[in-house]
């Protein structure tokens, strides 16, 4: 195999993987966008997905399209009782201490989890068979074409939703002045609390593909994906949706370089010193805009 | 300021004495070797959420990457111990050095950062340190450094935890440590106020850092054994846990929370799930109701038993507090 086959194979699997990154990355960054907090939890809502489409589909035995639904229903679910529980009684509360709120709800599900599913990770049954497309010598399986697919259809529905729909507009108004919004007659309570949702269940699809794609899931699974993610929204831009999934998508290459070419344990460093470049060269990440802060 | 030496030297009898009790427990035999090692433990997580707490509860600034810089002066220290048998009290120093460089080095791009994105990016720092760590062949690699001399005594541990919470208590009060204060309580207003902003964060980070590096040194030494996987963020999450609980923004809550958070972990050992729901949901319950920890800003020197036993403050001292420029009720 020619560098070149291997540079463009490496860069499939980065964007299988960034897809990934960047379903997280744009929960993230809507709940940063509307209540400024970086909800530490939603990697674990992530794993939480991933757990239930685990038991949906060798539990139930369901198919992939109905466990994915499931998953993301109930986890979208689970993000509103998260909000609701956890971070609406801190709304006017100082931010760190949200941000630690936030860290207690991730061990919280975390460690819950790992108590009733037990700590030893579970093999996700092969939900597609030796599907493999080849290019050359290139290949594309199965489970990439899946996380395209999917990936592709949810970025859709959500441009729809925000762009298109009453609540996608309540949304951006709340995201860009919450007080005004309110002034304006929108709910806001109920706009974060969908807005949870609609990130918690882009997650809980995340968590799903991701276990169809590396075959393990295990409840702290979440922790890592979870501040890469967080790595990709501030790339792109926190608060800005195209930028998450640019962000998720450079991060996800990113990665597939670094651990092709240089040393998979260098993986998880590669995101983090993007981060560090990110936040001291441009802190509004590639598509934000500077806004000067007032005292 | 005569009143204050007096009285530190009343704690500092205070403190010989319960050192005096517990040493001879440990020579005595009375005390079990379990809570005898439980006892280093908690001296290093005392040293560790005192100098968490000057940066995150003192100068208000978020670090979530603790457990790197413990990780550097554990690392350095070993090295010089085992491979080039320095003293260990050098070792500690050289250990506290380099974590204090490290976190100088590190301090300077990270702390124009603000909050969350400053506890992200020192998340990220410690994780980048860790691998790193992990990647060099020299120290052990991923499997961890074998064969360290076991100097760590209680002694060593209770006489540096000492020193940390003097020299932290001493910094808080000076001029430098108010300064941190005011960048704690508003940070737009300290600047416009004069005071250096970067200046004094990046200094409450070294400090802190070289205490972390210290707080290493000891650990590295308790056991045989040290690897990477020791130094993990869920460590710095455990040291931010102790701080919180206790109180950001006290001593006496840090030392408490480095108690409380020791022996939950040691009798709830089998039960490691068990012992993490409990953090969990102390965490977000403080969060509620007691935000500012058990203690809040308190210490148990400012409590009538206290009082009574320590030396009052002279009225002269008012003039030494106006001319710093402030006063210490503002």
């Amino acid at each position: 195999m020619d560098l070149l086959t291997q540079i463009v194979q490496q860069l499939i699997n980065g964007i299988s993987l960034g897809s990934i990154y960047a379903l997280i990355a744009l929960g993230y960054t809507m709940i940063y966008g509307i209540i400024k907090l970086i909800n530490f939890a939603h990697g674990d809502i992530y794993m939480v997905g991933a757990y239930i489409g685990f038991f949906a589909i060798t539990q139930a035995h369901l198919s992939i399209v109905p466990a994915l639904l499931i998953s993301l229903v109930t986890t979208g679910f689970l993000g509103m009782v998260v909000e609701r529980l956890a971070y609406k009684p801190l709304r006017h509360a100082p931010r760190i201490s949200v941000l630690i709120t936030a860290i207690g709800v991730s061990f919280f599900l975390e460690y819950t989890s790992m108590y009733f599913v037990s700590p030893t990770p579970r093999t996700f049954p092969a939900v597609f068979g030796d599907v493999a497309v080849n290019i050359g010598d290139i290949v594309i399986n199965g489970q990439q074409l899946l996380i395209f697919g999917i990936t592709a259809v949810l970025m859709v529905v959500l441009t729809y939703i925000v762009q298109r729909t009453k609540l996608g507009k309540a949304m951006r108004a709340a995201s860009y002045d919450t007080e005004t919004a309110q002034l304006m007659g929108i709910d806001s309570d109920r706009i974060i609390s969908f807005t949870f949702g609609i990130g918690s269940a882009l997650a809980a699809v995340a968590g799903v593909l991701v276990g169809i794609y590396y075959n393990s899931i295990d409840p702290l699974m979440g922790i890592m994906p979870g501040m890469k993610a967080f790595v990709a929204a501030v790339l792109g831009g926190i608060g800005i949706l195209p930028g998450a999934v640019l962000g998720g998508l450079i991060l996800g290459i990113v990665e597939a370089l670094v651990s092709g070419f240089i040393s998979s344990t260098f993986r998880d460093a590669a995101a983090f010193a993007i981060l560090i470049i990110v936040l001291l060269v441009k802190p509004t990440g590639l598509f934000g805009k500077n806004t000067k802060e007032k005292v | 300021m005569k009143y204050l030496r007096i009285n530190d030297l009343k704690m500092l009898a205070l403190a010989m004495v319960i050192f005096a009790v517990l040493q001879l427990l440990i020579t005595g035999h009375i005390m079990s070797s379990f809570w005898q090692l439980n006892l280093i433990i908690i001296g290093i997580n005392v040293i560790m959420s005192v100098s968490l707490n000057l940066i995150n509860g003192y100068t208000g600034q978020f670090s979530l990457g603790h457990a790197g810089f413990m990780a550097v002066g554990a690392y350095v220290s070993i090295v010089l111990t085992t491979n080039f048998q320095v003293p260990f009290f050098f070792a500690i120093l050289a250990g506290a050095i380099a974590a204090g460089i490290l976190g100088f080095l590190i301090g300077i791009p990270t702390l124009r950062l603000r909050g969350d994105y400053l506890a992200i990016a020192t998340l990220g720092m410690s994780e980048i340190i860790r691998i790193c760590i992990m990647n060099i062949q020299y120290v052990g690699g991923a499997a961890g450094f074998k064969g360290i001399p076991h100097h760590t005594t209680f002694a060593w541990v209770f006489f540096f935890m000492l020193f940390t919470l003097f020299f932290i208590k001493n910094f808080v009060n000076s001029t430098d440590g108010r300064a941190c204060l005011a960048i704690r309580e508003n940070e737009i207003a300290a600047e416009s106020m004069g005071i250096n902003t970067t200046k004094y964060k990046i200094m409450a980070f070294t400090i802190g850092a070289s205490f972390a590096g210290v707080a290493g040194a000891l650990f590295g030494h308790a056991f045989y054994l040290v690897s990477p996987n020791s130094f993990t963020f869920m460590q710095s999450f455990n040291y931010l846990i102790m701080v919180v609980l206790g109180g950001l923004g006290s001593i006496t809550g840090s030392i408490a929370g480095a108690f409380v958070v020791t022996f939950i972990s040691a009798a709830l050992a089998s039960w490691p799930e068990f012992r993490m729901i409990i953090y969990a949901l102390a965490l977000i319950l403080m969060m509620f109701y007691r935000p500012q920890g058990l203690f809040g800003y308190m210490e148990v020197t400012n409590t009538a038993l206290f009082r009574k036993f320590l030396s009052k403050p002279a009225v002269k001292t008012a003039t030494d507090n106006s001319e710093k420029g402030g006063s210490a009720n503002g």
